[in-house]
């Protein structure tokens, strides 16, 4: 348990010199977009994305990069990331080796809320994929937010692309440097009701198109009698519980 | 001719569906049991001699009339459940019985004879205190009701009321008790703590207060007996009245201590003290034994004692209901209806023959499974000796040949029952069925219910007949209990027992304990359970076995340690092994957190992933999963074009569901999340605005089932969504979590429901080729079985060639409700809170179990009976006709012989 607690203590405070690190990081973004913010309608804001790969797998994150998130009635979300160093890459494929797993959170955020200060809310949202597939695909990850109806960040998500690991071995260090991210963002459906208007449309149709040609429905018995003659006898000779014809008339 | 063949299709759609069972099958492959609920009160019907009614009202809210002979129902009626259809008060007056509902809220008046209501009133507002009936000169006409603030006063025979009164004082006087006896005076008793007791005396006739009196508290009266009561224990004084319309009996009893009484006798204003009764020590516990005691001199009568056997795996005693009586020859005789904790009625006769019991608790089951019965001792020594290792030849041959000796055996055993049995009159041969003959049937119908109930006592039920076969009561229980039973050891590993284990968790604390059991004979494991000092967050199921085949329980505990159950080494070093592929989830709902966890190998946990959803938006109403013993027979649905859309079957996904804090109607939604268990992966997000709960869910296969109440529309509405992962198949061989990069395709539908529903459950079957139903219980009591084809998300709403194709039915907004779809027929089930379904040996059947206050158990055929010949099936005319056949080809072969040959001679 003390373990644990020293742990959860010394994540804390990395977690605290990291987030002092973002909010520079945060800070510098928002210096250099506000321009931008003057023209669009919606000022975009920033959070840190945070991963970690250790051998242990004891979770160390560091920053990744910074997701500028825009809030509106289309969420939209972009990603300024950098590149691995020397050092890391070397760790990524050593925790590969092991078939460790490289996480990455982002914080809670309220999407919504005008003041910096009310979109941050404690906690993160964490996801993982396993390291080795993050090496045979050459860092090309896919990685989804998604929020809420209100606008509060529920969940993260990380695939990689290929997600298989087959064991194949990334000789060139070149293709472990930059970051091939596919990033969206993602609100929920609206799930469909009942689509009763179609069908009544459709069934005033048909009531229609009965209306203007009565030759066709009287037709049909005058048509098929026989068919239905034929069937009714053949029902009755082959099973005498089975009710008459008189049922099937009904259904049409 | 478009229309003619959507018709056709329509029809045939719609014959194809059409079940129902034939007059001549009813009660063949089902039968239900009906329960009433804890008793609370009770009286036997004495008004005609040879009456043998005994009326009960329960907790459940229901009040029935019992057969004291047979313990049967007479009729029984259901009201609401929660506080609005509470019974305050049963009065019985000839062939009346008043009823206080709600309390204090309705007034009825019920015919005890076949169960008819007489009349019914609303009564004014207020809580209720007690009721009396009132009678002038042994005329029983009245029926007085005190409530917190006034008295009223009612006709028996039609319910208006005569009169009604403000009680006086009403703010500072508790008035608790309402007494007559008979003299034109209704008394209204009520205390004032501390201080003294008011009585209030009305006139019958037209309500005015005669006189008032009020009691200073003397403690001198109390002690002058020199009684002492138990340390904090409140006394409790009982007395009768078996006439309304005269005095009670002088003689009244005070109960001192919890098990303690002193009988008293009340005689020109002094007290007597007649008898005590202290609690008797019973060396054993197998045996109670009842005396019946004279009141009015509080000796014993002789030759009323009565010694009955406790169930050893019930409760103890808690309430007796005496029925006493006069025999011809003038003495006493009584018998008695002993009530337990474990809810069970017992009603003995003397001298302590058991009539009949009543399992009440099974009005109340929580959760239950389906446990395959054993072999039968030949089968298994045959299975067995697969089971051994080979050692040898030689005795391999000798244990083949023992075994197929058995056999024989066995054989000519039955082979000299069935003689025997033939010999006996039909009606005396009776196979019922006791633990000891119970085997598997061919098909793998039949099998144990382990039903475990609210109370704490767990039962085994015959699901063909609903025989109880074993009962255990768990003393104990903490009555905010939750359980949750699994199966560990199926019947499959003989010599091993099978192994039910019982989680019993308190909901406050958060501690467990567990319960292991040998589902089919309900004795408890020689396997010790470990001790759990710690509150458990989870418990989760492994597809691994011990060396006993025993599956491994995972608990874990509140520091997010794991441990296992049983925790043998050979589990642990499974788990070692394997403890990298081990993953699990907790749910927080009150911080709506989601979280994902793995096992490490020194089986402490690390937290790989999170999902938060805000608690202040929307709370988490409903988690599932999918059954682990779900099998999906195709991968795919064969499209119009005969291309293949393939089905996205993620074992591990999680259907989360929401509802919104805010209720106003036009803001309210639910929210059904699909997440995948391992990765934390949100794989579909949806919202149903203008919706509210509750939700029922059903998850399977690659579809989700929901239904919520629209606000908008007010009414109930059917949801479906499947998930396809497309034309093509990512990766055919193995699902994995980690990786399967593409999200799948998420359709979806709603439909419009005309009913409210109490609960959703889906069939299930053996190798899941037949189609599968929803089972909807109706508030109703009726059992729905509705195709899930009807529930199809590509239901297209114009007819195209290929929809055609596929046999897909044109998208209607309303699904109906057909008659013919009940499987309960007219066997309502009351109150139906959960619907079981179990697999059978046959791939169309499967087993229904319903329960709530009712029990139900049926076999369902989703597809039909195809594998199966029909009952009425004519063997005698396909059997004549084959050897007609044969017959006429060897006749014919003859024939042509002999021509070929005559030919040749030619």
């Amino acid at each position: 348990v003390k373990m644990a607690r020293l742990l959860q203590f010394k994540i804390a405070v990395v977690s605290t010199v990291l987030f002092v690190v973002c909010t520079n990081l945060v800070c510098c973004n928002n210096g250099r977009r506000v321009g931008d913010a003057m023209d669009t309608e919606f000022s975009g804001f920033s959070v840190p994305l945070e991963h970690s790969f250790e051998v242990d797998d004891v979770a160390k994150f560091k920053v990744r990069g910074a997701l500028v998130l825009k809030a509106g009635r289309e969420h939209s979300v972009s990603l300024t990331q950098n590149q691995l160093s020397e050092e890391d890459r070397a760790k990524l494929k050593e925790v590969a080796a092991v078939d460790g797993l490289y996480r990455i959170r982002v914080p809670r955020v309220f999407l919504q809320a005008d003041r910096q200060t009310e979109r941050q809310m404690d906690g993160y949202l964490t996801a993982f994929v396993r390291a080795c597939a993050m090496v045979e695909s050459h860092l090309s990850d896919v990685i989804a937010l998604y929020s809420d109806v209100s606008g509060y960040l529920i969940g993260v998500s990380i695939v990689t692309l290929p997600g298989a690991c087959r064991g194949t071995e990334v000789e060139d260090e070149v293709d472990l440097e930059v970051f091939n991210t596919t990033l969206s963002i993602m609100a929920p459906v609206n799930a469909p009701g009942p689509e009763t208007a179609l069908f009544l449309e459709r069934m005033e149709q048909e009531t229609e198109k009965k209306g203007k040609n009565p030759q066709e429905q009287k037709s049909f018995f005058a048509k098929y009698w026989y068919l239905i003659l034929g069937g009714a006898i053949f029902l009755m000779a082959t099973n005498s519980a089975q009710p008459p014809a008189g049922g099937e008339g009904e259904q049409s | 001719m478009a229309k003619l063949i959507l018709l056709c299709l329509k029809f045939i759609i719609l014959s194809s569906a059409v079940e129902a069972v034939f007059e001549d099958q009813v009660g063949k492959f089902d039968w239900r049991q009906e329960y009433v609920g804890k008793v609370r009160f009770s009286h036997f019907d004495t008004h005609v001699q040879s009456s043998k009614k005994v009326l009960l009202a329960t907790e459940n809210n229901v009040f029935a009339a019992l057969n004291t002979r047979t313990g049967e129902l007479f009729w029984r009626h259901v009201d609401k459940t929660g506080p609005e259809g509470n019974i305050d008060a049963l009065l019985q007056h000839g062939q009346d019985v008043v009823l206080v509902v709600g309390n204090g809220r309705l007034l009825r008046s019920w015919e005890i004879n076949v169960g008819g209501l007489n009349w019914e009133i609303v009564l004014d507002s207020g809580s209720f205190q007690s009721a009396c009936l009132v009678g002038q000169q042994d005329n029983v006409k009245h029926v007085a009701v005190l409530k917190k603030t006034v008295i009223s006063f009612h006709y028996l025979s039609n319910g208006h009321q005569k009169w009604i009164e403000n009680l006086p004082e009403s703010e500072t006087v508790d008035y608790q008790s309402v007494y007559s006896d008979g003299n034109g005076e209704v008394y209204a008793l009520g205390i004032v703590p501390h201080s003294h007791i008011a009585i209030v005396a009305y006139s019958v006739e037209d309500g005015e207060i005669i006189k008032q009196v009020t009691m200073i508290h003397s403690s001198s009266i109390k002690y002058s007996l020199g009684l002492e009561v138990a340390p904090g224990f409140h006394p409790v004084l009982v007395s009768t009245q078996p006439n309304p319309g005269r005095q009670p009996l002088s003689e009244f009893f005070l109960q001192l201590g919890p098990d303690y009484y002193q009988l008293l006798q009340l005689n020109n204003g002094q007290i007597v003290t007649l008898r005590d009764f202290k609690p008797y020590l019973f060396s054993s516990l197998q045996a109670s034994s009842l005396n019946l005691f004279s009141a009015e001199t509080g000796r014993r009568l002789l030759d009323t004692t009565l010694i009955f056997n406790m169930d050893p795996y019930g409760g103890k005693p808690e309430k007796l209901h005496v029925q006493a009586f006069l025999k011809k020859d003038d003495s006493v005789g009584y018998r008695v209806m002993v009530q337990t904790e474990d809810h069970t009625l017992t009603f003995i006769q003397q001298p302590g023959r058991v009539m009949w019991t009543r399992e009440e608790a099974l009005s109340d089951v929580v959760t239950m499974e389906m446990v395959d019965l054993p072999l039968t001792g030949t089968q298994a020594e045959l299975e067995g000796e697969f089971g051994k290792k080979a050692d040898g030849l030689m005795s391999m041959v000798l244990k083949r040949l023992s075994s197929q000796l058995i056999l024989l055996q066995a054989w000519i055993a039955h082979l000299w029952k069935l003689f025997y049995d033939a010999r006996k009159p039909r009606s005396q041969v009776k196979n019922e069925v006791t633990i000891e003959n119970l085997s598997r049937d061919e098909f793998n119908l039949q099998k144990m219910m382990v039903m475990v109930t609210a109370s704490g006592k767990l039962f085994g039920i015959d699901s063909k007949t609903g025989s109880i076969l074993w009962r255990h009561y768990l003393d104990n229980i903490p009555s905010n209990a939750a359980f949750k039973l699994m199966v560990q050891r199926t019947t499959a590993h003989f010599p091993h027992p099978p192994q039910c284990t019982l989680l019993i968790k308190d909901k406050d604390t958060g501690l467990a304990t567990l319960h292991v059991f040998n589902p089919i004979f309900g004795k408890k494991s020689h396997v010790s359970p470990p001790a759990l000092p710690q509150p458990i967050l989870q418990s989760l199921m492994l597809p691994l076995m011990d060396q006993d085949y025993a599956k491994v329980l995972l608990l874990v505990d509140d520091q997010y340690k794991v441990s296992a159950f049983p925790s043998t080494k050979n589990v642990l070093q499974q788990l070692q092994e394997m403890a990298s592929s081990i993953f699990f989830y907790l749910v927080d709902s009150t911080q709506g957190r989601l979280s994902g966890y793995r096992l490490r190998t020194d089986l402490s946990t690390e937290l790989i992933w999170e999902v938060v959803i805000p608690a202040e938006v929307q709370k988490i109403v409903s988690v599932k999963g999918k059954r682990p013993n779900e099998h999906v027979h195709s991968q795919g649905r064969v499209m119009g074009d005969r291309s293949v859309l393939y089905k996205y079957l993620n074992p591990n996904l999680l259907a989360v569901v929401t509802e919104s804090t805010d209720l106003h109607q036009e803001r309210s939604f639910v929210g059904i999340l699909l997440i995948d268990g391992v990765t934390g992966r949100i794989i579909h997000e949806a919202v149903q605005r203008k919706a509210r709960g509750p939700v029922h869910v059903v998850h399977s296969e690659n579809w989700v089932v929901y239904e919520y109440w629209s606000t908008k529309s007010r009414r109930n509405e059917f949801s479906v969504i499947e998930l396809y992962e497309g034309m093509e198949l990512y990766n055919s061989t193995v699902f994995s979590s980690l990786d399967r990069p593409h999200a799948p395709q998420v359709l979806q539908q709603s439909y419009i429901f005309p009913s409210y529903i109490s609960t959703l459950e889906a069939t299930l079957t053996e190798k899941g080729i037949t189609s599968r139903h929803l089972l909807i219980g109706l508030p109703s009591g009726g059992i729905l079985s509705l195709p899930k084809m009807f529930l199809d998300p590509r239901r297209p709403e114009i007819v195209s060639e290929q929809s055609r194709e596929e046999n897909l039915i044109p998208y209607a907004p309303e699904l109906l409700i057909r008659t013919e779809w009940f499987i309960n027929y007219n066997q309502t089930v009351s109150r139906v809170r959960g619907i079981y379904t179990a697999p059978s040996g046959l791939e169309s059947t499967c087993l229904v179990v319903a329960y709530g206050l009712d029990i139900y158990q049926t076999r369902v055929y989703p597809s039909k009976q195809f594998d199966v010949l029909k009952d009425d099936y004519d063997y005698m005319l396909i059997s004549s006709v084959l050897f007609a056949l044969f017959f006429a080809t060897m006749i014919s072969k003859r024939l042509a012989e002999v021509k070929l040959l005559n030919r040749a001679w030619r």
